[in-house]
C-alpha cells in the first residue's frame, strides 16, 4: 500500500463520526447509528399497522365474532400481509444489516446519504402501497396472483419499496468491502455478520426475481401488456416469494447467534459448521419456489422432487443444523458459566428473565418445532394436496414468520434499544412478560390453523358456514372449534404485539439516557464481550441437554412426517 | 463469538465437534431418505398428482362442459344440473365466479378421468371433508383419474381467494355404493 492511499483512508475514516459502547467496546459510526435507528422505528410502525390488521382479519375469522364485512376482510388481509411479511421484516431486516457490518465491524457506514435515499424509497412505496389498498380495488391478497388486477399503483409501491431494500443491501456490500479495505477487522468477518451476508445475497437475488415478475405485472396493469400468464407469474413470483422467507431465515438464525454471545458469552461450537449451514441457505435457494406449485396443473413430478428435495432439503439440513449448534453454543456458554450440573442446569438457570434471551430461545423453540416440520410436510411433492390452500398454510408460515423471525426481531431490539438507541428500557416487568405473551399467542395461531386446515377449512376465506353459497356444505364441529381457538390466542398475540410496540415506543422517547458507568437493566454478559467457551471437541464440555433437545425434535419430525402419509394413504385415489 | 472475527483466521480447518458431525449426517440421511420415499410414493401410493394438463382457450373448455353436461344430465338441483356420467369415462368441472359447474354424480369404486379448469380468474378446487386440493388455473386443462373409494354427500370449496364472492363459490359431488346389477346393465348394452 503506498503512502498515499494510507493517508487518503486515514482521513475519509476520521471523516466519519465514532463513539465507542462501553458495553461492547465497538465503535459505533453515527451515521450507521441513525439509519439503524431509523430503519428499526419504521419497521415497528408498519408492524403496528399490520398487526392490528392480523387481529382484525382472525376476529373475523372467528365464526362466532366474524367482525369485518368481506369487502373489508378482504382488503384488511391484503393490508395485513403486505405490512408485516415485507413492510415490517424488510426495514428491520436492513437495520440488522447495517448493524451487522458497520457497528460489528467497527467500520464507518459509506454513502449515507444514499442509504437515507433507500431509507426514503422504502418508505414512500409503503406509504402508496397502504393507500391503494385502502382506497379499496387493490384486495388482491399481496400475492396478486393475475388475472386479478390491482390499481397500478399497487404495484409501483412494491417496486419502489424493492428498490429501496436493494440500495440497502448495496450499502451493506459496500461496508464490507471498505472495511476490509480500512483494516476495521482482524481476521475474517464475524459468523453474525457473515449470516447477514448470506440473508443480503439472497436478497439481491429476490428482488431481482421480484423486479422480473413485478415490472411486466404493473405494465399490465396500466395497459401496456396484454397478458400476464398465470403459471408463469407464479414460477416467478414464488422466486421471490420463497427466497426472501430464506432472508428472514438467514437474519433471525444470525439473532439467534448474536443474542447467545452478548447474553451468554456463546461462542460458536465451530465456525465450520455454522458458516457451512449459512452457505448451504445460498447454495440451495432458487428453486425452492417449487413447493408452492406442489399443486399445479402441468408441471412434472421430476420437477417438483428434485426441485423440493435436492434444493429443499439441503437448505432444511442447513435450518436443522443450526437448530443444533445455536443451542449447543448456549450450553457450552453456561456450563463455562458455571452452569454445569445434570442435563439442563444451564437451561433452567439461563437469563429467562431477560426479554432478549426469552425472545430468542422462543423463537429458536417454535421456528424448529412449529415452522420447520409443518414446513416439510407441506412442501412434500404428495403431502401438499392436503392442505394446499388450506388455512394449514398460514398455519405454517406464522410458525416460521411470526414465532421464527417476528420473534427474534422483537428479542434483538432489546439489545438495540439499549447499544445503538442508548436508551434503557422503561417498563421492564412488561418487557419482561412481553415474549411470553407473544410467543404463546403466535404459537396458538400457528397451531390452530394448522388444525383447521387439516379439518379442510380454506385460507383467505370470510365465512366457513357458506351461508350465502348457493350449494351449501357444513365444516365439521372441530373446524369451527379451532378458528375460535385461533381467535382467542390472536387477542393474546395481539398483546404481546402492543406491548412491544408500548415498550420500543415508550424507551426511544421516555427512556432514560444511558450514560457512562450505568448498570443495564437486562444486563449483558458479564465477561464484556469475550468468549467463555472454546472451540473443539477438546476444550468443550460435552452437551447432553442439548442432545436430548434435538433428539425430541427429530422423533416429533419423523412422527409427524409419517402421520401426514397416513392421512394421504386414505384419500380418495387419484392420479 | 459469534460477535466477533473467529478466533483462528483459517476457520475452516477447524476439528468439527463430534455432535455437530453426527447430527449433519442424521439429519443428511433423513433428508435423502424423504427424497426417496417421494419418489417411493409414485410406485407404491395412490395419490399422485397427475401431471396432465392441456393449453386451452378458456371459451373451448366452457363449451366442452356444457356439452358434457347436457349429455348426461339427471336433474337439477338449485338450477345447477346434476350430471351422472358413465363410470370410466371423462367428466368436466368447470371454476368460475363463483361455482363449480355442474354437479356431479360419481360412482364408489369406479375411476374417472375428472378435466379441471378456470374460464376467469384462479381458483382452488378443495373436496371436502376429504381434503383434497388442488389449485386450477384459467388455460390451462389438467386431467386427473379420480376414484371415489367412500359413498356420500362431497362439497366442493374454493380455496383460491376469487375476489369478493370467493366465500360463495362452492359446489358438490354425489358418490353413490356401487350398483352391481346396473353396471352389468350398462356392459350388456356395450356402453
Ligand atoms: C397479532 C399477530 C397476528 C395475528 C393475530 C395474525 C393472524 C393472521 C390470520 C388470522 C391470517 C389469515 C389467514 C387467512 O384467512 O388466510 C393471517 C394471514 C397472514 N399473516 Fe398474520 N397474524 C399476525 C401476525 C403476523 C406477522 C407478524 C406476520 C409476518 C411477519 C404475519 C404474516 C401473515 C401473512 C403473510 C398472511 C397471509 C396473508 C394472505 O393470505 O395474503 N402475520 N394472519
Ligand atoms: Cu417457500
Ligand atoms: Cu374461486
Amino acid at each position: 500500500m503506498t503512502a498515499e492511499t494510507v493517508v487518503g483512508v486515514g482521513r475519509r475514516a476520521a471523516a466519519a463520526d465514532f463513539r465507542t459502547c462501553p458495553y461492547t467496546g465497538l465503535k459505533v459510526d453515527a451515521a450507521a447509528q441513525t439509519l439503524i435507528k431509523a430503519n428499526a422505528v419504521a419497521a415497528v410502525v408498519f408492524l403496528l399497522i399490520g398487526g392490528l390488521m392480523g387481529l382484525l382479519v382472525a376476529l373475523t375469522r372467528w365464526p362466532a365474532v366474524h367482525l369485518l364485512p368481506a369487502d373489508w376482510f378482504y382488503l384488511v388481509l391484503t393490508g395485513h400481509g403486505a405490512n408485516v411479511l415485507l413492510f415490517w421484516i424488510i426495514f428491520f431486516e436492513i437495520a440488522v444489516l447495517y448493524f451487522a457490518s458497520a457497528v460489528l465491524l467497527n467500520c464507518r457506514l459509506p454513502a449515507p446519504k444514499f442509504a437515507w435515499l433507500g431509507f426514503a424509497l422504502m418508505v414512500v412505496g409503503a406509504i402508496i402501497t397502504n393507500v391503494v389498498v385502502l382506497q379499496g380495488e387493490s384486495s388482491v391478497m399481496f400475492t396478486s396472483y393475475p388475472p386479478m388486477m390491482a390499481k397500478p399503483n399497487f404495484y409501483l409501491g412494491l417496486i419502489l419499496f424493492a428498490v429501496g431494500a436493494l440500495i440497502g443491501c448495496a450499502i451493506f456490500f459496500a461496508t464490507l468491502a471498505i472495511a476490509k479495505q480500512e483494516r476495521t477487522y482482524e481476521g475474517s468477518i464475524p459468523l453474525v455478520t457473515f449470516g447477514a451476508l448470506t440473508a443480503a445475497i439472497i436478497a439481491v437475488f429476490t428482488i431481482a426475481s421480484g423486479a422480473i415478475i413485478l415490472i411486466p405485472t404493473w405494465l399490465w396493469s396500466l395497459g401496456l401488456i396484454g397478458e400476464i400468464d398465470p403459471l408463469m407469474y407464479k414460477v416467478v413470483w414464488w422466486a421471490m416469494g420463497h427466497s426472501s422467507q430464506q432472508i428472514n431465515v438467514s437474519a433471525h438464525v444470525s439473532i439467534w447467534y448474536m443474542v447467545g454471545a452478548l447474553l451468554l458469552g456463546a461462542k460458536p461450537l465451530s465456525e465450520k459448521v455454522s458458516r457451512t449451514a449459512f452457505f448451504l441457505y445460498i447454495l440451495f435457494l432458487q428453486l425452492a419456489s417449487a413447493h408452492h406449485l406442489l399443486a399445479e396443473p402441468g408441471l412434472t413430478a421430476s420437477w417438483k422432487i428434485v426441485n423440493t428435495s435436492y434444493m429443499m432439503y439441503l437448505a432444511v439440513l442447513g435450518s436443522m443444523i443450526h437448530g443444533l449448534t445455536v443451542p449447543g453454543s448456549i450450553e457450552a456458554a453456561q456450563r463455562k458459566n458455571g452452569y454445569d450440573k445434570g442435563v439442563f442446569e444451564w437451561l433452567r438457570k439461563a437469563p429467562w428473565g431477560n426479554p432478549a434471551f426469552a425472545g430468542m430461545f422462543l423463537s429458536l423453540v417454535m421456528f424448529g418445532f412449529i415452522g420447520g416440520i409443518s414446513g416439510v410436510v407441506l412442501g412434500t411433492e404428495q403431502l401438499n394436496v392436503l392442505m394446499h390452500n388450506t388455512i394449514y398454510v398460514p398455519g405454517h408460515f406464522h410458525g416460521t414468520v411470526v414465532t421464527g423471525t417476528t420473534l427474534a426481531f422483537m428479542a434483538g431490539t432489546y439489545l438495540v434499544l439499549p447499544l445503538i438507541f442508548q436508551r434503557e428500557i422503561v417498563w421492564p416487568k412488561l418487557a419482561k412478560i412481553q415474549p411470553y405473551l407473544f410467543g404463546i399467542g403466535a404459537a396458538g395461531i400457528s397451531l390452530f390453523m394448522m388444525g383447521a386446515g387439516t379439518l379442510g377449512v380454506a385460507r383467505r376465506h370470510w365465512d366457513i358456514t357458506f351461508s350465502d353459497a348457493e350449494l351449501s356444505f357444513a365444516h365439521s364441529a372441530g373446524a369451527f372449534l379451532m378458528m375460535g381457538l385461533n381467535g382467542v390466542f390472536a387477542i393474546l398475540a395481539a398483546l404481546g404485539g402492543a406491548i412491544y410496540v408500548l415498550v420500543v415506543v415508550g424507551t426511544v422517547l421516555f427512556g432514560k439516557k444511558i450514560t457512562a458507568g450505568h448498570k443495564l437493566t437486562f444486563p449483558l454478559h458479564a465477561g464484556g464481550g469475550a468468549a467463555v467457551s472454546q472451540y473443539g471437541s477438546h476444550a468443550t464440555t460435552k452437551l447432553p441437554g442439548t442432545i436430548v433437545l434435538v433428539a425430541i425434535f427429530f422423533v416429533c419430525f419423523v412422527l409427524y412426517y409419517f402421520i401426514n402419509w397416513k392421512y394421504l394413504s386414505e384419500l380418495w385415489l387419484f392420479r | 463469538m459469534a460477535v466477533t472475527p473467529p478466533a483462528q483466521r483459517i476457520w475452516w480447518n477447524e476439528p468439527i465437534e463430534r455432535v455437530e458431525l453426527t447430527w449433519v449426517i442424521i439429519a443428511f440421511l433423513w433428508g435423502l431418505f424423504m427424497f426417496g420415499f417421494m419418489i417411493a410414493w409414485h410406485f407404491i401410493g395412490g395419490q399422485n398428482l397427475s401431471r396432465e394438463a392441456y393449453r386451452i382457450a378458456p371459451s373451448k373448455y366452457e363449451a366442452k362442459v356444457e356439452e358434457f353436461a347436457k349429455k348426461h344430465t339427471v336433474r337439477e338441483e338449485k338450477g345447477v344440473p346434476v350430471v351422472k356420467p358413465p363410470a370410466g369415462s371423462d367428466i368436466y368441472i368447470l371454476g368460475r365466479l363463483w361455482q363449480w359447474w355442474p354437479i356431479l354424480e360419481l360412482e364408489k369404486g369406479q375411476s374417472y378421468r375428472v378435466h379441471i379448469s378456470s374460464i376467469d380468474w384462479q381458483h382452488g378446487f378443495s373436496l371436502q371433508p376429504t381434503n383434497i386440493n388442488i389449485q386450477v388455473h384459467p388455460g390451462y386443462e389438467h386431467v386427473i383419474t379420480l376414484t371415489p373409494t367412500e359413498a356420500g354427500e362431497f362439497g366442493i370449496v374454493c380455496n383460491e381467494f376469487c375476489g369478493i364472492g370467493h366465500h360463495t363459490m362452492t359446489g358438490k359431488i354425489y358418490v353413490t355404493e356401487p350398483k352391481r346389477a346396473e353396471s352389468g346393465q350398462r356392459l350388456a348394452d356395450g356402453r
